[in-house]
């Protein structure tokens, strides 16, 4: 018996706290990996049945975990109420470029969608808006002609529309393997965003964790307001890279949401588990018309 | 040319920088103008006004430098946030005094480094891109060395964009293309191949409108038709109404 085993002794049991801990004892009864998964951070083992619950976010830490667009869908809108745009929408291999056909083929195979991003319109809190999410788990969230495209025409169908707009950004930045055709889809996004803007209307953008490179440098930095989650990883140029550039190191938390709130980049830090209440007080306080048709009271006013 | 003598052209320490261009083809008439108003002056960025036979017009260069000491000072021809800002002062100083603006666009790309990120690279890129959609007057960017993504388009979201015959354009630089693709920074001719960066690929792709002649040696020649062809594009661009030419510059970058 060690020292652990007496303090197991002691305390009232709490299975996150003595699962697939060093003391563990081997002839215990072994229970299916998938059913446990380990923080990256606190290195605790979590019951992946309570992170669902927690919005896949560390009931101990708080670290939170990257989430696939479609369950963002679900956690951010109200129910049964997104009807997705252009989902069809597919990239080629438009320059010829090596393995990009392949790697195309696999995103799509290990995402279960067919772009970058998921556009679409959906009601929030009651209120309605246009919502775009990207993937971290296609390609890592790069954006391409199509993501670009898909993000251009939502802002587009908005500004018809009059309506807001919400972006969770998620990417590595522009797509390598589709040339200076993903550089130009900064300009073309950015260009939808400002119409959209000049119509007066609201955005919001909500980064997470990463968001780095040519999209940190679009649609991510163009919201009136832009929200992050904790922690998460907001760069224009990737810590690796700024490292070989200096030749030094960079210091702890460096580009972390909490070092660009306090440089004046973005507005606030919210915590996954408070992301709707926010949006939907943001969209209330800015007239956004509620999904019964009744403009909000502020428009009446 | 291959893709690869192109990448080494476009950055070929003889190369014309932005402030040759400037002074060949504006002359004693460009006036510079300094800093961002709210950090610093950044030299990797050079502007003012200048005229162009009695047209009075906005002029904006990233600047590499032309020997050690310069690019030491020009910071290679990287820009800081404060340099992209800088840049949009004076485009949104243009459009008040309804002068057209002129960019030579020359950089590896928009400066990696601690103070770059501290201060917003990334924001400072972003707002030039929207602004520059909607900048009331007439926008012409020059590719006439390096064209190195964001930091290159943050000058580079214009009416027309034109390229020096071996000025490079790209989303990613071949070095980093190639480690990412093969781990293997040295295969930059490859890599240069499959980006499609040379004047000519991004002609046929529909990225700029004109490619410009370079002779084996750099004489005044080329500037004077450069000039002239300035000069024709601004006059051809005044005469659309504003509503026309934004229009016009949005429908340019929603076909990509």
């Amino acid at each position: 018996m060690n020292t652990s085993d007496i303090f197991n002794f002691l305390k009232p049991k709490n299975e996150l706290e003595t699962q697939g801990t060093e003391a563990e004892p081997e002839n215990r009864p072994r229970i299916p990996d998938e059913l446990w998964v380990k923080c990256p951070v606190c290195k605790i083992p979590v019951l992946s049945s309570d992170l669902e619950e927690n919005f896949k976010v560390c009931p101990k830490c708080g670290y939170h975990f990257r989430i696939a667009a479609r369950q963002r869908i679900e956690l951010t809108v109200d129910e049964g109420s997104f009807e997705e745009f252009d989902a069809g929408l597919m990239s080629t291999n438009v320059i010829d470029f090596p393995d990009y056909t392949r790697k195309l083929k696999n995103a799509k195979l290990n995402s279960g969608e067919n772009e970058s991003v998921i556009t679409g319109i959906a009601s929030v809190g009651g209120y309605k808006t246009v919502i775009a999410v990207m993937n971290s788990e296609f390609m890592m969230g790069s954006m391409g002609t199509v993501t670009g495209e898909k993000v251009a025409r939502a802002f587009e169908y908005a500004t018809e529309n009059r309506l807001p707009v919400i972006v969770f950004t998620v990417s590595g930045g522009a797509r390598m393997q589709e040339g200076i055709l993903s550089l130009m889809q900064m300009a073309k996004t950015s260009g939808a965003v400002k119409y959209h803007s000049d119509a007066g209307l609201l955005y919001i953008t909500v980064l997470t964790d990463p968001t780095t490179g040519g999209v940190t440098a679009s649609f991510a930095m163009e919201g009136d307001i832009i929200l992050s989650e904790p922690k998460a990883l907001i760069a224009f140029a990737g810590p690796r890279v700024i490292e070989q550039t200096i030749r030094q190191k960079l210091p702890k938390d460096f580009q972390s949401a909490e070092f660009l709130l306090e440089k004046g980049f973005i507005d606030a830090v919210v915590p996954r588990g408070k992301l709707k209440d926010t949006l939907t007080r943001l969209l209330a306080l800015h007239g956004a018309e509620k999904t019964d048709g009744e403009a909000a009271d502020n428009e009446r006013n | 040319m291959s893709a690869i003598d192109c990448v080494n052209a476009a950055r070929s320490n003889d190369r014309p920088t932005a402030v040759d261009y400037i002074t060949r083809i504006f002359g004693d008439s460009f006036f510079e103008l300094h800093g961002d108003r709210r950090f610093a002056d950044d030299k990797a960025v050079i502007g003012g006004i200048a005229s162009l036979d009695g047209m009075p017009l906005t002029v904006i260069g990233l600047e590499k430098g032309r020997n050690l000491k310069e690019r030491m000072e020009r910071n290679f021809g990287s820009a800081h946030p404060e340099g992209y800002r800088k840049a949009l002062r004076l485009m949104k100083q243009a459009e008040k005094f309804h002068r057209p603006v002129i960019c030579f666009v020359d950089t590896s790309g928009a400066y990696c480094g601690i103070g770059a990120e501290e201060r917003g690279q990334g924001q400072a890129i972003a707002e030039n891109l929207m602004e520059m959609m909607t900048l009331k007057t007439p926008v012409l960017s020059i590719l006439i060395g390096e064209g190195g993504s964001g930091g290159a388009l943050a000058l580079a979201v214009a009416d027309e964009v034109w390229m020096l015959e071996n000025a490079i354009y790209s989303v990613i630089s071949p070095e980093g293309c190639a480690s990412i693709l093969w781990k293997d920074s040295t295969k930059t001719a490859e890599a240069s191949e499959c980006l499609k960066l040379t004047s000519k690929d991004l002609f046929k792709l529909g990225v700029i409108e004109r490619i410009i002649r370079e002779p084996k040696t750099v004489d005044s020649v080329m500037f004077d038709s450069l000039k002239n062809l300035i000069a024709q594009t601004f006059k051809k661009l005044n005469a659309y109404d504003t509503e026309t030419l934004l229009e016009r510059r949005y429908d340019r970058f929603r076909k990509f």
